[in-house]
């Protein structure tokens, strides 16, 4: 059996930002099922929130009233206001680290506007600041690779937990398809979110709920899965984004009749409305018919920034869009649609990011979770452009501390070596017995289809509830497909099925909490029920599993400085 | 109706590896990525490649498509089929395959960290950040794009013949702490990188430049870093001395027009005249101006790596 100190379960901002922390004492573990550098924040182009005040006065006032308006009220005021006022000292740690960042001519951090933020708060690394950070934290692992192991390429199935204690993971060497334990004093999950399940995604092949569903299934809760953000430019039928850096910078949305049409929405944000908002007024364009050419795409427009400022800018954006459309923003307007972008929801976890049960706080001892898997929740109904990359770094060092704290002098727990790993390979031997015919890529096109059209921008519940008995459906048909590879060695289509069984359960999860929740709020609108109703529903949705099916329960909203009001822009 | 020949390997039910054809419609404005795809998730799930953004930023999905690293997520599949209708997928070179367009990274990543590929700041840091100029910043931008996708490495010819040459990617990673103007270690830093194995090895062929599909541009990298090693006074290496030397006959004579010199004719058996490349593409460099040197792949390994041998001596 492997054994460290502390395991953390995924390499990108939250899991390596925490490894760093970690080390320090302690014999740290990060197990990827990429390597680091290929973890998903590595795709976050536009930038990360703090009030620098490098370009203009901010304050950690203003960044948290802009936190807490653009969740719709539903985030927890007092983690907003730690992880704000923690920001800039981040933000300054991540450049003294070696981070590569634009600058002000003065030689300080560079700052642009983004949606949602009252001032131009994004530090940004040209367009590619995900990729910055992600570079030099792995940096700085590798200058740590005494005190920290890297699993590259392994794979986490599943926890291990005795009562209300957490002793270590299941996990897979994806090349040689060995099973192993690893028993640690704790675990932190840093898995990212789960896109995937939708058709229209700009989240990477990996962020398929493997972390969150491995959490749902020792009992633990989900929380406000139903609040699924959906950005307004993914770059048509792809999905892949391209960033909201482009309105930041002064870009236009047309619709079909070349309409500037956010003047009907949001007339005092324009295009820098949130991306709610933005998105639900491209889809509302689209529905009415006025999309491109009567297709579902509206028009980025860049053409009037000019060329110079596109590279210098957003270089890397205009390449994407060359490469994967064969349109130059230069010259042409580009065709974009509402991608599934980011999960408010998550884990549960207090301001320590200790994974908590219930509405009490009562906590799973020694697990932890930090970045998008986690639900602390900072970001309420919808999260502001931004504002994860910070979260990831923010909660990721803030896990890494509480997780140094906790096991410092604890011993490890009891592992049954054995029966756990026999429990991982089960799963595998069931998947490599089935001899069905029907393909999994079949049935994971039906679930993203039917989570598009029936849980995505526009919900109501009648939709929903066709989509839940379609999920259920796939789900059983999830269980006799076809398995063409059932070799050992570097075997991607047994992870793919995994991944595909972990975002079935996502789904459900996603579409039953969406039913429950009859209002609209931030990302979760409900055709039926358009208005936000703070009398019913102010409050986080706790999805637990149980013997007949999942159970919902509330925990209530944390409120300090700013009392719930209508959110205009 | 295109053929994708695909290069398969699973050592555990067959040693040698073999290339397997399959057909497919390539759909309107599909990356290669979407196509390779299609055929894992309709044709035969057992291939097995590497993926995961699918938007040319994580650096996973790196093959070679007919004799040529790229990555797959940002070609579209079209402009890569040949005249037979064909697009032949291979791992990437340089590596190891672990299993069909798998291949072993571990050197890759090792050679990475010789280069200790991390800030050694100059001094305490202040309360907040330290200041860098936006020309700073450019001097690094570039090397910071490197996504570390391989495909600088599966194509780089010294490498063919040097499993010690630390190969493009680190060596545009050095340039990155190189250049920037907050590291404390420049001399250091060039001291090491002159050693056997380090920037005086490439054989500037400019492979890694084609095939990079970011900015990072090595052997871009590798000339500032040249640069910066003979600024900082680092002659005490072969390839340095030589490099000077000549640059100095070339300064005395003054009559060495760069038109003239026969590179290309030269030969790649021209034992002196492979030597004079470093030269060659260091006084153009220092003129602000560089062609690509020695282009095409080396065919002849073999005869290369005895090269190499007498080189050595
Ligand atoms: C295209 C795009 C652009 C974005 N731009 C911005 C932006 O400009 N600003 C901003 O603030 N936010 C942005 N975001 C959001 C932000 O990037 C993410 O929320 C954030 O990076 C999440 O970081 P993370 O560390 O939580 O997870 P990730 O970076 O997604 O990392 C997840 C890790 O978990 C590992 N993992 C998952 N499952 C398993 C398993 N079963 N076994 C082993 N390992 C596993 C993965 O290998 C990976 O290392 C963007 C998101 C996208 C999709
Ligand atoms: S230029 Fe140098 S580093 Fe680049 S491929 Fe050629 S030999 Fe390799
Ligand atoms: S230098 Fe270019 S080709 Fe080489 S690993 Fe980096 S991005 Fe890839
Ligand atoms: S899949 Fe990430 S670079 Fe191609």
């Amino acid at each position: 059996m492997i054994q460290h100190d502390v395991v953390i379960v995924g390499a990108g901002l939250a899991g390596m930002r925490c490894a760093l922390e970690a080390c320090k004492e302690l014999d740290v573990a990060v197990l990827t099922k990429v390597y680091p550098s290929r973890s998903h924040s590595g795709a976050a182009q536009g930038g990360i929130a703090a009030s620098l005040g490098n370009s203009e006065p901010d304050s950690w006032e203003e960044h948290m009233f802009d936190t807490v308006k653009g969740g719709d009220f539903l985030n927890d005021q007092d983690a907003v206001e730690e992880y704000v006022k923690a920001a800039p000292r981040i933000i300054y740690e991540l450049e003294h680290m070696g981070c590569v960042f634009s600058r002000t001519p003065e030689g300080k951090i560079a700052q642009r506007s983004f949606g949602g933020h009252s001032k131009p708060r994004a530090c940004f690394s040209a367009d590619r600041t995900g990729h910055a950070i992600l570079h030099a934290l792995h940096e700085q692992l590798m200058k740590n690779s005494r005190s920290v192991k890297i699993y590259n390429e392994w794979y986490m199935h599943s926890l291990v937990i005795d009562g209300d204690q957490c002793n270590g993971v299941i996990v897979s060497n994806i090349q040689t398809g060995e099973v192993e334990v690893i028993r640690a004093k704790a675990v932190v999950f840093c898995t990212g979110g789960y896109g995937r399940v939708f058709k229209i995604t700009s989240n990477a092949f990996a962020s398929t709920a493997d972390g969150v569903m491995a959490a749902f299934e020792v009992g633990i809760p989900l929380e406000d899965p139903e609040f699924v953000q959906f950005h307004p430019s993914g770059l048509y039928r792809q999905g892949i984004l391209f960033s909201e850096a482009a309105r930041g910078e002064g870009a236009y949305l047309l619709n079909d009749k070349g309409e500037r049409f956010m003047e009907t929405y949001a007339p005092s944000r324009m295009e820098l409305a949130p991306r709610d908002i933005v998105a639900r007024a491209e889809q509302s364009e689209m529905d009415a018919g006025r999309g491109i050419n009567g297709e579902d795409c509206i028009h980025l427009d860049l053409r009037h920034l000019g060329e110079a400022r596109i590279m210098e800018r957003l270089p890397q954006i205009r390449q994407l869009a060359i490469d994967f459309l064969g349109i130059d923003c230069v010259t042409d307007p580009l065709p974009i649609q509402p991608t599934a972008h980011y999960s408010m929801g998550g884990i549960p976890v207090d301001n320590n990011c200790h994974v908590i049960l219930d509405s009490e706080g009562t906590k799973m001892h020694g697990f932890f979770a930090a970045g998008e898997c986690a639900c602390v929740s900072v970001h309420g109904g919808n999260r502001l452009g931004t504002n994860s990359l910070l979260d990831a770094v923010v909660f990721g060092e803030r896990a890494g501390k509480s997780v140094l704290e906790y096991a410092r002098g604890r011993d490890f727990g009891n592992v049954n070596e054995g029966q756990e790993k026999a429990r991982v390979l089960e799963k595998f031997e069931d998947i490599f017995q089935r001899e069905g015919s029907e393909s999994y890529n079949q049935i994971r096109d039906e679930m993203k289809e039917i989570m598009m059209s029936h849980c995505g921008v526009f919900r109501d519940e009648q939709r929903l509830k066709t989509c839940i008995e379609t999920l259920k459906g796939l789900q059983e048909r999830f269980k006799k497909g076809k398995v063409t590879d059932k070799g050992k060695l570097f075997n991607t289509e047994i992870y793919e099925i995994m991944e595909l069984g972990n975002m079935l359960g996502m789904a459900v999860i996603i579409a039953t909490a969406a039913l429950e929740r009859r209002e609209s709020r931030g990302g979760h609108y409900r055709t039926d029920f358009p208005k936000r109703d703070d009398k019913k529903f102010l409050y986080h949705s706790m999805v637990y599993d149980s013997p007949d099916g999942l159970v919902i329960k509330t925990k209530p909203v944390v409120i300090t400085k700013y009392q719930p009001a209508e959110r205009t822009y | 109706m295109a053929t994708f020949r695909i290069k398969r390997f699973n050592p555990e039910k067959q040693p040698e590896p073999y290339f397997e054809e399959f057909q497919l419609d390539i759909p309107d404005g599909a990356t290669l990525l979407d196509c390779m795809n299609q055929i894992k998730w309709t044709l035969d799930g057992s291939l097995s490649y590497r993926m995961s953004c699918r938007s040319a930023i994580c650096g996973s999905c790196a093959v070679k498509s007919n004799g040529h690293a790229l990555l797959a997520c940002q070609r579209q599949a079209e402009h890569l089929v040949d005249n037979n209708d064909t697009i032949t997928l291979e791992p990437l070179g340089n590596m190891k395959p672990v299993k069909d367009l798998v291949v072993d990274f571990t050197p890759f990543w090792d050679k990475v960290n010789k280069i200790k590929p991390y800030l050694e700041p100059k001094e305490e840091p202040p309360v907040k950040e330290r200041r860098q100029s936006q020309e700073e910043f450019l001097v690094i931008d570039d090397a910071s794009t490197c996504i570390m996708c391989g495909a600088c490495y599966s194509d780089c010819n010294t490498l063919e013949v040097d499993d010690n040459f630390l190969g493009p990617a680190a060596l545009a990673k050095a340039q990155r702490f190189v250049g920037d103007s907050r590291d404390s270690k420049t001399l250091q830093r060039v001291q090491d990188l002159s050693e056997p194995g380090g920037i005086w090895d490439c054989t500037h062929c400019a492979e890694c430049v084609e095939r990079c599909p970011k900015p990072a541009r090595p052997f871009d990298r590798i000339k500032e870093i040249m640069t910066v090693a003979l600024e900082e006074g680092v002659h005490n290496n072969n390839g340095a001395r030589h490099a000077l030397s000549f640059t100095n006959s070339v300064k005395r004579s003054g009559n060495l027009n760069e038109n003239r010199i026969p590179v290309e004719s030269m030969g790649i058996f021209n034992i002196p005249g492979l030597l004079s490349l470093i030269p060659v593409g260091l006084r153009m460099l220092l003129k602000g101006k560089v062609p690509p040197i020695l282009h095409h792949s080396i065919e002849e390994v073999r005869d290369v790596k005895r090269i190499f041998k007498e080189l050595d001596q």
